[in-house]
């Protein structure tokens, strides 16, 4: 299975959402919360640290066994995806996410912008997104849930 | 949902809300179709609901129209997936809320304008073909509905 979790930072910096795919992915909540704003302001950073202008922040982190794709909308709110190093087509994966957190998240009168996402609607969606993506013959473990509620820095 | 105390009083709003609208449209729709009469039959009126209504407000149909088995002044409209509903997650704590109440208040409307007073309300129902509950809009007939009803039919017979 090539997507092994994903992580919602809102603009102001703190985790309200992240899912675990796969078993050798489960992060514990405090960790989650730590990579969330590490990963904040590591993205701030760089959009000033970088010597071409025009830059908006990290995309993409490449590691031996992962790599980390970072998608920020207009709005500040980012979208990172820890993924196999051969994952395919991660860019349409991360506008479709998009695209189903505006339908299912923010079309929803029940949730105030900026806290922990908690739709059921969305958590069905995503999975069925990422089913499609990975499908591997072990099929998908779920793990993970909404992140408490505390935000960080 | 911060102006309302409780789920009750958040269905009553919603209500409100659509029967206004259902009132409106009720004579926006007549007004467009091609015959101006007046429909006294309780089953023309579901019917108008369901095949003029509906595309107006949806743009298709609406999935099914029954009467309920159990009760003769209770009859059914119900949609696989109504689009107030499509994305809309209600949390637990809400309990069986449904916010298709916005639509049940604007068939409430229309079958109020035409002389149908009735009490409607929406309701998740599971279906056995589909994944997800649909959206059942119920209506139940005031007395007096279905009292000029028999008194139509027995004329009808002669």
């Amino acid at each position: 299975m090539s997507i092994y979790s994903m992580y919602v930072i809102s603009k102001s910096g703190g985790l309200i959402y992240n899912k675990d795919f796969a078993d050798i992915a489960k992060v514990d909540t405090n960790d989650a919360l730590r990579l969330a704003s590490i990963w904040h302001s590591l993205h701030a950073i760089a959009g000033q640290l970088s010597p071409v202008p025009g830059c908006t922040g990290i995309e993409l982190l490449e590691a031996e066994t992962f790599n980390l794709h970072c998608f920020q909308t207009l709005t500040g709110t980012k979208f990172l995806l820890v993924v196999e190093p051969n994952a395919p087509y991660i860019p349409a994966v991360l506008q479709r996410i998009y695209e189903l957190y505006a339908d299912y998240v923010l079309k929803n009168p029940f949730y105030e912008v900026e806290q922990v996402i908690k739709c059921e609607l969305w958590d069905e969606a995503l999975e069925a997104l990422v089913r499609r993506q990975g499908a591997g013959p072990g099929g998908l473990v779920m793990g993970g849930s909404g992140a408490a509620a505390s935000m960080y820095g | 949902m911060d102006r309302a105390s409780s789920t009750v009083e958040l269905d009553d709003r919603l209500d409100r809300v659509g029967y206004d609208v259902g009132l409106r449209m009720l004579e926006l729709l007549s007004y467009r179709e091609r015959v101006m009469r007046r429909k006294p039959e309780v089953l023309d009126m579901l019917r108008f609901i369901h095949s003029t209504a509906w595309p107006h407000m949806f743009g298709k149909a609406a999935d099914d129209l029954q009467q309920a088995a159990a009760a003769e002044d209770e009859y059914m409209i119900s949609d696989y997936d109504l689009l107030a509903n499509r994305f809309i997650s209600v949390p637990k704590s809400y309990g069986a809320f449904n916010p298709g109440a916005l639509v049940a208040g604007v068939v409430r409307g229309m079958l109020d304008g035409a002389g149908f007073p009735a009490r409607v309300s929406a309701h998740y129902v599971e279906h056995r073909d589909r994944p997800k509950p649909i959206t059942t809009i119920l209506i139940k007939f005031e007395p007096t509905v279905m009292q000029r009803q028999a008194h139509i039919e027995n004329l009808k017979k002669g």
